[in-house]
């Protein structure tokens, strides 16, 4: 900036001559200057201003907008109240008429904090009081090291163990609240549901996952959510399951059997109705699983789905219907039942001479393992592990079950002839009662196949065609020739016609062969037989009857006359009326 | 007029502050009410979880059996089988003496049983 001088030599000398006073001038050129400066600083301050202004103006429109927005904008609580929507984390579980099975309670679990605990010795002593099974000088030792800040004491108390620790009087003892799964039921469907622990623990909750069963094998939908307040519903009935689990038991003691169980199954839409395994245990303190010995001894093993068994005369029903559906055959065709039937080195034999031939109805009704595999020869070893596999006898019974995945039928690498014809009456194929079930399905609604749920499944579309219509009324009309005239006349129950088919399997020595005395017992059927409705299937492991003196374990002794009873108990309570004998026969008659 | 204007824009101001002051009040009051009214739904809806597994653990099946065997005098409840069907021509009528519907059970039943041609036959053979 160029400065004026204040005293410019020129004009001061010009004014000196002119007689002037020079200082006139300096203070001319002063007052501009000031001047200058003035309007400069003006300048200035007016920009401030200005800025300052518009700075105000736009705090104030963001405020306003602010809060028009708020104004606007509909009312939202803040801070959901926590806790609420822990409330029920897991879903229950209902049977099919929406009786809780399985269901959350809310108690309470008991920690310490030390930096709050007053005396840790007599809140110790105090503590072994209320629980006897506490160890008091450990947990001393642990209440009073200061190197500790948090000591978990029990996962569950009672409301009434909750006042007693309350009445301790010691603020180092909190509690926190726990979600625990109850089994209102106790016993009754244990092996379907399985058991819940704890998974991973924080002060204020707990997560609870499923291990065994359909806990274990849906936690993923139980703890989904958005489906925490749906119930987990399932096919069973609450009802016919404890009358089948009574029945089954006075069964299981009356013929001294070690194990059985119990499967009822509708027969068009797959759903199981009632699936019982004795024996069984409390899911509420379900036992450690065992660490040796026979895990089939276990009460956690469940003989319906895990029990894979070579359930003998049982699956002579597949070949027969094989044959007649191939039309190798008609139930009039005689067959050769001269025996012993030597094959390969092997001889099968009957369990008593039926002559020298039968009639394919008369195969299976007096249940003839000769006749059988002379059908089997017929169908051929291919066709007939083609026709098996169909059924599912040779995969994982498709259950809702975790038991499942680690249940595999078992059966010969190489299907030859031989194997075919011991696997037509029940040897060489092991299966699981479950599958049975749902093969007899397929062989008495129709001949669709069904795939066996736990789930409540009202509408189900009819599966894959396995057999004919016509077939599967005749296989309708055998089975109920086997109760009329056959080995399961202790199955007649008035006003159901019942029909099916008896097993009796000698078990396997696990030292090689098979045991003499030691028999599963098996009757696979359904009722009422002129319209099939639910497939029954009850086995039993190792019974014996001895009321005549003699031990009997065929399976027309033993585990029919449970099967019977089951149905006498559980047909009118699942809403079907008893018909009249002839009813029966002249609905039997136009099929 | 401007001290006027002065004066009632102080007034204004102290309106609208004490008018927000109770807003603000209010809906403080309302959120306290609302958590605590949360705090009553989950109190109560872990009672009803309480109150309904209590009930499926009074109506387990188990239970009620034994409770219908204990009180068999009384209520003469029997498990139900197809033999307790009855046929619509089966029923008498018209019903003799209804009175006696609001006496013991058994004796009931044996009433009705004897009015029911071939029902004792019935049902002597399934009786426990």
């Amino acid at each position: 900036m160029i400065r004026i001088p204040l005293r410019p030599l020129a004009r001061v000398l010009e004014a000196r001559a002119e007689g002037r006073n020079p200082a006139h001038i300096e203070r001319e050129n002063l007052r501009l200057r000031h001047e200058q400066m003035r309007d400069r600083s003006r300048r200035r301050a007016e920009w401030r201003l200005l800025f300052l202004a518009a700075s105000f103006f736009m705090g104030f429109a963001l405020i306003t907008a602010r809060m028009g927005l708020l104004a606007a904008s509909p009312p939202i609580e803040a801070a959901a109240f926590q806790g609420e929507d822990i409330a029920a984390y897991r879903a229950e579980i209902h049977d099919r008429n929406g009786r809780i099975l399985a269901t959350n309670l809310v108690t309470n679990s008991l920690y310490a904090e030390i930096r709050y605990m007053v005396d840790g010795a007599r809140a110790a002593r105090e503590l072994a009081r209320v629980f006897p099974e506490l160890d008091e000088t450990r947990l001393a030792a642990r209440l009073t090291d200061p190197s500790r800040r948090f000591v978990w004491i029990r996962a569950r108390l009672s409301p009434e163990q909750v006042q007693a620790v309350h009445d301790i009087g010691e603020p180092g003892l909190l509690f926190g609240p726990r979600e625990m799964r109850l089994y209102p039921n106790g016993r009754l469907a244990a092996h379907v549901l399985g058991g819940a622990s704890f998974g991973q623990q924080g002060v204020s909750a707990a997560e609870i996952i499923g291990t065994a069963g359909i806990e274990h094998r849906l936690d993923a939908r139980l703890r989904d959510p958005a489906l925490a307040e749906t119930p987990l519903m399932l096919s069973l009935d609450l009802g016919v399951q404890a009358v089948t689990a009574e029945v089954l038991d006075g069964g299981l003691s009356l013929l001294g059997a070690r194990a059985g169980s119990a499967i009822i199954m509708d027969a068009h839409t797959g759903e199981i109705v009632s699936m019982v395994s004795l024996p069984d245990f409390d899911p509420n303190q379900r036992p450690a699983p065992p660490t040796e010995g026979d895990p089939t001894d276990s009460p956690l093993f469940n003989h319906a789905v895990q029990g894979v068994y070579e359930l003998g005369s049982v699956m002579k029903a597949f070949a027969v219907a094989q044959a007649l559906e191939e039309r190798l055959v008609t139930t009039e065709t005689m067959v050769d039942t001269r025996g012993p039937l030597r094959v390969a080195g092997f001889s099968i034999n009957d369990f008593r001479n039926y002559g020298p031939q039968l009639s394919v109805s008369d195969v299976f009704v007096r249940s003839s393992n000769i006749g059988t595999a002379r059908l089997a020869q017929m169908i051929g070893p291919e066709r007939q592990r083609e026709f098996l596999e169909r059924f599912g006898f040779l995969r994982a019974a498709p259950i809702e079950l975790a038991e499942t995945t680690r249940a595999l039928p078992q059966f010969p690498e190489r299907w030859r002839e031989l194997s075919a014809m011991t696997i037509s009456y029940g040897h060489g194929l092991s299966t699981s009662p479950v599958q049975l079930a749902a093969g007899y399905a397929a062989l008495v609604n129709g001949g669709t196949r069904i795939e066996p749920t736990l789930l409540r499944r009202p509408a189900a579309v009819p599966g894959e065609r396995l057999i004919s219509e016509g077939t599967s009324a005749i296989m309708r009309r055998l089975m109920r020739e086997v109760v009329t005239r056959g080995t399961a006349s202790m199955a007649e129950v008035e006003g159901f016609a019942v029909g099916g088919k008896t097993g009796t399997a000698d078990k396997p020595n696990p030292r090689g062969g098979y045991y003499r005395d030691r028999v599963i017992a098996t009757f696979a059927g359904a009722f009422p037989m002129n319209d099939p409705r639910y497939v029954i299937v009850v086995t039993l492991d190792e019974p014996s009857e001895s009321s005549s003196g003699e031990a009997r374990r065929t399976a027309g002794w033993t585990v029919v006359p449970v099967a019977a009873e089951i149905v006498r108990r559980v047909a009118p309570l699942m809403g079907l009326r008893p018909q009249g004998p002839a009813e029966i026969e002249a609905a039997l008659r136009l099929r | 007029m401007r001290s006027l204007f002065y004066v009632l824009s102080a007034l204004a101001v102290m309106a609208l502050a004490v008018w927000a002051y109770n807003e603000n009040h209010k809906t403080q009051q309302a959120m306290a009410e609302a958590q605590d009214l949360r705090r009553e739904i989950r109190a109560l809806r872990e009672a009803l979880g309480v109150q309904r597994a209590e009930w499926a653990y009074l109506n387990r099946p188990d239970r009620l059996r034994e409770l219908a065997e204990m009180n068999f005098l009384r209520l003469g409840l029997m498990p139900l089988t197809g033999a307790q069907f009855g046929r619509i021509d089966e029923i008498v009528y018209p019903m003799p003496e209804p009175a006696s519907w609001l006496g013991n059970s058994v004796e009931v039943m044996g009433e009705v049983m004897a009015h029911v041609p071939g029902a004792i036959e019935h049902t002597r053979g399934e009786a426990p």
